[in-house]
C-alpha cells in the first residue's frame, strides 16, 4: 500500500528530498486552476477531518465566504493533547513540507492571505523542526513575498508558527482562535461558526495538520485516485497511533478500514506477554471504549465505529490487556478532563470533578453499586450542556465505560449499600451541588 | 526584583510582534521571551510585559495563569516532567514517577533543595507510542524503564 502522509521515503524532511520527489508540484498546479475547481475536487475526494469530527473538508471550505472585505485566516490545528494521540508530530518531523503544500493549496482555495499553525508547547523539538522547513520553504520563495516571482500570480500567504503552553482544551478550534489572539483559550458559543466569524471576528477555517497534509496528493494524483483508497465513505489512509499494551507500538499509515484485530495482531505485534484484551479504546481517550470480545471484526473508519457505538476521533488506539485495572484508568481519564476543563460552563466544570472523586472512592475500595449509578448520571447531565465538547469528551468515556463494563465495575464496588453514603447519594440527586457535603 | 528585557529579547519581541495584526496576541510568545530570560514569570515580569505589549497588567495575569507551561515560581535547573496518562500508565509510568519522587525526595511542583531538579506530573505529551516518558526542560526521553531513568538522573547530577 502505497503512503500518501509519510512516504518511506529518506529524509523527506530536507526541502531538496522533498522537490526531488515532486514537492511543490501540486501547489503550482492547483495555482493554475480556480479556487472553487480545488475545493470542488476535495469535496469530492471524501477527504474528511483527521483532527477528531471527520468532517468534510471541501464542505468546510465551502462555508467561507466568497464576497467580504476582512481578511481571511487559515488554522492548523497542531495542538495534537488527546491522550494516544501521537500523530502529527511525524508529519512535523518526517514530512513537513508537504503540510506546508497543503497549506498553501488550501490557503488559495479559501483565499487566506495569513495561516497559523499552532502547535502544542510540549512539542519543542517539533516546533524547531517544522520552523526549519518553513524558513527553507520561504528562503526558496515558496511561501510570503516572493510567492509572486515563484508562481507568477498575485496570490501570496504567510504562514506563522503559533506556539502553545500546555492546554488541552486549546485544541478546540474556538478555543485554539482565542489562543492565537492572546487570550485564555477559552471555547466560544456556536454560532457564529468560525467561517463567519473567526480569527479577530474574520472568516476562518481550521483544519487539523493530517488532514492537510493530505491535499498535494489529492490534487497531483485527483480526487478519483483518492475516493478510491480505504473505505468509500471516509477515504484515505489514517495515522493509526497504536499504543499500551502491544509488541510494537507506533505510528502505521494504513487505509481507512482496517479491521482493528488487523491493526492490533499483526501490524502492532500483538498484546504483550500473549495475554487477552480487556479494553480498547480506539480513537483517543475521549471516546467509548470496546470490550475486548466486542473488537471482533470491527473496522476502523468513522461509519463502521459508530455503527458499533463508539468513534474514528483521532485514530489513537488505547490497547489494555486483561490485567489492567479498568477502575484506575477511568479514574485516571476522568482525571485528565477535570484538570483541562477550561470552567466556563457548570455541568463540566462541577461535573468532572464529581467524576473524579466518585471515581477515587472506586480506587480506595469504598464504592458502591450506587456510585455506579451516579456516576453515569453525572455524566448524562454534562453530555449536551455544554459550549464546547469537551464535555462529551469527559462524560463519554464515564459513561460507556461502565455500562460496557458494567459486571467488572460490580466486582469492584460494595454489593451492599453503605447507608450514611446511600443518603446522601439519594439527597444529592436534589441539590444544587451535591458532592460538596461529602467528606472523603 | 525588577524585570527588564535585554536589547536582544526586544528585537526578538519586535518580530514576534509582527506576526500578528494586533499588540496583545503577541502575550504567548513574549511570556515565552520572558520565561527564558528570567525563568519564570513573577509579578514585575507581568508589569514589563503589559508596559511592552500596552496591555492590562491583570489580562497578562490571566493567560499566565490559564496555561501550564508557563511558571508561576521558580523551577529547578532541570524541570522533570513525568506523564502518568493513560498510555504511559498502561506501560510503568507510576512506578517511574514514584521512583523518581523518592530519589529526589520531592513531590508534585516541588523543587530539591539545591534547586537542581523540579518535579511536575504532566498529562499526556504525545509520546504514547514511545512510553513512558520523561520530558527534562524541552528534551524529551522515551521507552523508559527505572534503570534508564536513573542513568538520566545521574547524568544530570554532575
Ligand atoms: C476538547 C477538544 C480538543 C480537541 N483537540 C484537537 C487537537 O488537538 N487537534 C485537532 O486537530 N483537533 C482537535 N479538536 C477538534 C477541533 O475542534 C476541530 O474539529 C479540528 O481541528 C478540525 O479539523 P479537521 O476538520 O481537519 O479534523 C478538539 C476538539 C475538542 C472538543
Ligand atoms: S465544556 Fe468544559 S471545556 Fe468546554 S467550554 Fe464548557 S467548561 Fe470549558
Ligand atoms: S499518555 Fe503519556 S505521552 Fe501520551
Amino acid at each position: 500500500m502505497e503512503k500518501i502522509v509519510l512516504p518511506e521515503i529518506k529524509n523527506l524532511h530536507l526541502i531538496d528530498v522533498y522537490e526531488q520527489n515532486g514537492g511543490y508540484t501540486a501547489v503550482k498546479k492547483a495555482f493554475g486552476q480556480t479556487p472553487d475547481d480545488i475545493i470542488d475536487q476535495v469535496k469530492k475526494s471524501g477527504l474528511r477531518g483527521r483532527g477528531g469530527a471527520a468532517f468534510s473538508a471541501g464542505l468546510k471550505w465551502s462555508f467561507m465566504p466568497k464576497t467580504t472585505d476582512k481578511p481571511k485566516y487559515l488554522c492548523i490545528n497542531g495542538d495534537e493533547s488527546e491522550p494516544g494521540s501521537f500523530k502529527d508530530r511525524q508529519i512535523f518531523e518526517f514530512n513537513p513540507h508537504q503540510l506546508i503544500e497543503g497549506i498553501l493549496i488550501t490557503a488559495y482555495a479559501i483565499q487566506a492571505k495569513t495561516t497559523y499553525v499552532y502547535i502544542r508547547g510540549e512539542y519543542h523539538k517539533w516546533i524547531k523542526l517544522f520552523q526549519k522547513a518553513l524558513d527553507d520553504a520561504y528562503a526558496r520563495g515558496y511561501v510570503g513575498e516572493k510567492m509572486k516571482e515563484t508562481f507568477g500570480k498575485e496570490f501570496l500567504v504567510d504562514i506563522y508558527v503559533h506556539k502553545g503552553a500546555g492546554a488541552y482544551i486549546c485544541g478546540e478550534e474556538s478555543a485554539l482562535m482565542n489562543s492565537i489572539e492572546g487570550k485564555r483559550g477559552y471555547p466560544r458559543v456556536k454560532p457564529p461558526f468560525p467561517a463567519q466569524n473567526g480569527l479577530w471576528g474574520c472568516p476562518t477555517t481550521i483544519n487539523n495538520v493530517e488532514t492537510i497534509t493530505n491535499v498535494p496528493a489529492i490534487i497531483n494524483k485527483g480526487w478519483e485516485w483518492f475516493s478510491k483508497i480505504g473505505e468509500p465513505k471516509h477515504p484515505g489512509t489514517l495515522l493509526y497511533g497504536i499504543s499500551g499494551h502491544v509488541n510494537k507500538p507506533g505510528v502505521y499509515e494504513l487505509p481507512t478500514g482496517m479491521l482493528l484485530t488487523d491493526l492490533i495482531y499483526n501490524y502492532a505485534g500483538g498484546v504483550t506477554g500473549n495475554k487477552k484484551i480487556l479494553c480498547v479504546i480506539p480513537g483517543g481517550s475521549s471516546m467509548p471504549p470496546l470490550r475486548g470480545d466486542q473488537i471482533e471484526g470491527v473496522k476502523m473508519d468513522a461509519e463502521s465505529l459508530k455503527a458499533v457505538g463508539t468513534s474514528i476521533g483521532t485514530a489513537g488506539i488505547m490497547v489494555m490487556d486483561e490485567d489492567t485495572d479498568l477502575v484506575k484508568v477511568l479514574a485516571r481519564i476522568a482525571k485528565f478532563y477535570y484538570h483541562e476543563s477550561c470552567g466556563q460552563c457548570t455541568p463540566c466544570r462541577e461535573g468532572t470533578g464529581w467524576m473524579v472523586k466518585i471515581l477515587n472512592r472506586l480506587v480506595n475500595g469504598e464504592g458502591s453499586t450506587h456510585d455506579l449509578d451516579l456516576l453515569i448520571s453525572v455524566a448524562s447531565n454534562i453530555e449536551g450542556n455544554t459550549i464546547c465538547a469537551l464535555g462529551e469528551a469527559a462524560a463519554w468515556p464515564v459513561r460507556h465505560m461502565i455500562t460496557r463494563f458494567r459486571d467488572y465495575f460490580e466486582q469492584r464496588v460494595k454489593k451492599e449499600v453503605v447507608l450514611p453514603v446511600a443518603n446522601k447519594v439519594h439527597s444529592m440527586r436534589h441539590t444544587a451541588f451535591p458532592l460538596a457535603d461529602i467528606k472523603e | 526584583m525588577e524585570f527588564k528585557f535585554t536589547e536582544e529579547n526586544l528585537k526578538k519581541i519586535e518580530e514576534a510582534v509582527k506576526k500578528y495584526p494586533v499588540k496583545k496576541a503577541a502575550v504567548m510568545p513574549v511570556l515565552y521571551i520572558a520565561q527564558e530570560q528570567n525563568g519564570w514569570i513573577s509579578q514585575e515580569v507581568i508589569k514589563e510585559v503589559a508596559s511592552v505589549l500596552e496591555m492590562h497588567a491583570e489580562d497578562v495575569l490571566g493567560v499566565v495563569t490559564f496555561y501550564t507551561m508557563y511558571h508561576k515560581k521558580p523551577a529547578g535547573k532541570y524541570h522533570l516532567q513525568v506523564c502518568t496518562n493513560v498510555s504511559c500508565m498502561l506501560r510503568g509510568a507510576n512506578k517511574i514517577y514514584d521512583h523518581v519522587k523518592d530519589k529526589l525526595k520531592i513531590s508534585n511542583g516541588e523543587v530539591t533543595d539545591d534547586n537542581l531538579f523540579s518535579l511536575e506530573e504532566v498529562e499526556c505529551m504525545g509520546s504514547c507510542g514511545t512510553a513512558p516518558m520523561i520530558a527534562v526542560n524541552e528534551d524529551f526521553f522515551e521507552n523508559l524503564d527505572i534503570q534508564k531513568v536513573d542513568q538520566i538522573l545521574e547524568s544530570l547530577n554532575k
